[in-house]
């Protein structure tokens, strides 16, 4: 019996996610008292997995591109060579792609946005969330492979250290479930789904050309930008950056808010971050119930200001 | 072309979450229900295909007799019939096991479900029934074009978009980007005088098994005060944020 973690990666690189999914894998496999295993495609350095617990790599060539119904197929090959009872990926765009088909050929019961560490082991008992956000439950997977999609940022990275040996994966691809035509990404820009800080702006703004200071304060300090959904709506900003319970939801260490009122929806899809700042002109703006930390003035006067002391503070540092 | 549009029936976005009956179950009082706002971007780009490809569009649930409303309005938005699988929605298997069902008898060339529902959050159930009927299938969808038998769509990924195409029969996970906000149909007078006379087929279950159940609910934990800065002393945020919240 064992733990088989999909650890995803990036043009070869691993993910954040990979470590954090290695982490958790570790984790549950000390209190089940077995070995962790990883699976992954084209990674350049698979015994770092090592340094998050993770005892033997089985790492695949493929040169292709992603495509959820091959890989999904693959990682149940590497399911079934290591007997994993247990199969652990991230909330990754393309881990949640192709974790349902995954879910069905291995025949095992799926628990997604799982945000902490099984709380039994028998009845296998995971907490997870639900209401987008608003609530949690207790859920029990009753299959014999267990399925989990650990929540972006729930776990973090844990270094626990073993031998790690790297063992090429053999696997009979099956044909690709649809054909890529052309992939649109900016390579130069921390995503949401991976940012350890966000900094979202609403209607407050006033406009797509204020949003220089949404950029310029998350240059300063590394994060992606986000917005509500009536920005989104209104074209000022694209979709992908809508947050909330209609769009994406952010689970980040920090969590920033320039004329965002703090909607219930809105509040929903950022729960899961950790510490929340709002900036807001109105005291009475319900997000200020939701922040850990508020300032009560005008976006256009105390983010410039805001951007240049952390720009002193950051070169202090 | 047939299209079948799978149809979460959802608490309202602004409801209030509480549970009943020792946290084990959600507590429907006072709960207004609505189509899964997923659901709603696919059942208007569903609407789109009709008009310009002449499609049949049929929606479908899988829930007790409590759903019929939300069907009914699917129905008067545009929806040329509707099927509710009478039995109550436990978990993502067996829900997508009971449309699979239909699927495969149906002979549908497009099915097109949400990215997730926003009460369960599963995001399942369409790549769940895609790997049961051997379907292509997207997820994330935020665009979608059908020329005779050929789909070309737009996926959203972690930092941009990829374009993909497949041979229909195709499944997608939709989402808002399918059609824009402003496109959205809303129900108008002619199409719920008409939705009276649409069919609402009520099937039996297959008796799916589940594996996976719900043993309990929890609420977060309320929130502490939030500490007020003035916005003339920034340099106090800063501080907040480096020493004592440490996430800068
Ligand atoms: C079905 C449904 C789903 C929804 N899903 C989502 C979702 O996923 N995400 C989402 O965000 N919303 C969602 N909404 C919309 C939500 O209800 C709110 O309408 C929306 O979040 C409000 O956006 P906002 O805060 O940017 O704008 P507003 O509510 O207009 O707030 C603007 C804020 O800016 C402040 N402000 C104005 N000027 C300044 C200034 N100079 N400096 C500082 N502050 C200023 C104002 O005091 C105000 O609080 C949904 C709604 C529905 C019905
Ligand atoms: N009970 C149900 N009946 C019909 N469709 C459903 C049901 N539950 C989920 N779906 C569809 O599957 C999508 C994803 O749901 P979920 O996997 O629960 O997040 C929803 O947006 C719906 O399109």
């Amino acid at each position: 019996m064992s733990i088989l973690v999909y650890t995803e990666t990036d043009q070869g690189k691993f993910k954040k996610g990979a470590f954090e999914v290695a982490s958790y894998g570790k984790a549950v496999a000390d209190q089940i008292g077995c070995d962790v295993f990883a699976v992954s495609f084209n990674a350049n350095s698979p015994e770092s997995l090592g340094t998050y617990g993770v005892s033997k790599v089985l790492n695949t060539s493929y040169e292709g591109s992603f495509d959820a119904k091959l890989f999904a197929d693959a990682i149940k090959q590497a399911a079934l060579q290591v007997g994993a009872k247990v199969v652990i990926v991230s909330s990754s765009a393309d881990s949640r792609f192709l974790s349902p088909l995954l879910a069905i050929s291995l025949d095992a019961g799926y628990a997604t946005n799982v945000v902490a560490l099984p709380s039994n082991l028998s009845p296998f008992t995971v907490k997870r969330a639900v209401f987008t956000n608003k609530a949690f439950s207790y859920t029990e997977i009753t299959s014999d492979v267990k399925l989990i999609g650990v929540s972006n940022n729930a776990f973090g990275l844990v270094e626990n250290s073993v031998a790690c040996s790297v063992e090429a994966f053999d696997v009979s691809f099956s044909a690709p479930g649809v054909q890529v035509e052309s992939v649109d990404k900016a390579s130069d820009k921390v995503t949401i789904a991976d940012a350890d800080v966000v900094v979202s702006g609403g209607r407050g703004l006033k406009g797509p050309e204020n949003w220089h200071m949404i950029e310029d304060l998350a240059q300063v300090l590394g994060a992606a930008t986000a917005c509500s959904k009536p920005v989104s709506d209104m074209g000022w900003r694209p979709h992908s950056e809508h947050v909330g319970q209609t769009g994406k939801p952010v689970a980040s260490n920090l969590y920033i808010a320039i004329g965002v009122s703090g909607a219930i929806q809105h509040l929903a899809g950022i729960n899961s971050s950790k510490v929340k700042v709002v900036i807001n002109s109105d005291p009475e703006a319900p997000f200020f119930k939701a922040a850990d930390y508020g300032i009560v003035g005008d976006a256009f006067e105390v983010v410039p200001t805001l951007i240049e002391k952390l720009k002193a503070f950051k070169a202090d540092a | 072309m047939r299209i079948l549009v799978c149809i979460s029936h959802v608490p309202d976005t602004t409801s209030k979450i509480n549970f009943v009956e020792g946290d084990t179950k959600f507590d429907t009082n006072g709960v207004q229900y609505i189509i899964n706002p997923n659901d709603e971007f696919g059942l208007t780009r569903a609407m789109w295909f009709k008009e310009k490809n002449g499609a049949t569009v049929d929606v479908i649930n899988v829930g007790g007799p409590e759903t019929e409303t939300t069907l009914r309005k699917t129905l008067a938005i545009g929806a040329d019939a509707a099927i509710r699988i009478n039995t109550a929605a436990l978990e993502a298997s067996q829900v997508a096991k009971e449309i699979a069902n239909v699927v495969q008898q149906g002979n549908y060339d497009l099915i097109i479900a949400g990215r997730e529902s926003i009460d369960y959050n599963g995001g399942m159930v369409p790549g769940m029934i895609a790997a049961l009927c051997d379907m292509s299938y997207v997820n994330n969808c935020v665009g979608l074009e059908i020329v005779g038998d050929k789909a070309t769509a737009i996926r959203e990924i972690d930092g941009g978009k990829e374009t993909v195409s497949a041979t229909l029969p195709l499944i997608v996970g939709g989402q808002k980007g399918l059609v824009e906000e402003s496109d959205l149909k809303i129900p108008n007078m002619r199409g719920i005088m008409m939705a009276r006379k649409k069919p609402l087929n009520v099937l039996e279950p297959q008796g799916s098994g589940t594996s996976s159940n719900t043993l309990n609910f929890e609420k977060p934990a309320p929130k502490g005060e939030v500490k007020l800065v003035s916005p003339e002393n920034i340099d106090q945020l800063i501080d907040l944020l480096h020493n004592e919240a440490k996430v800068i």
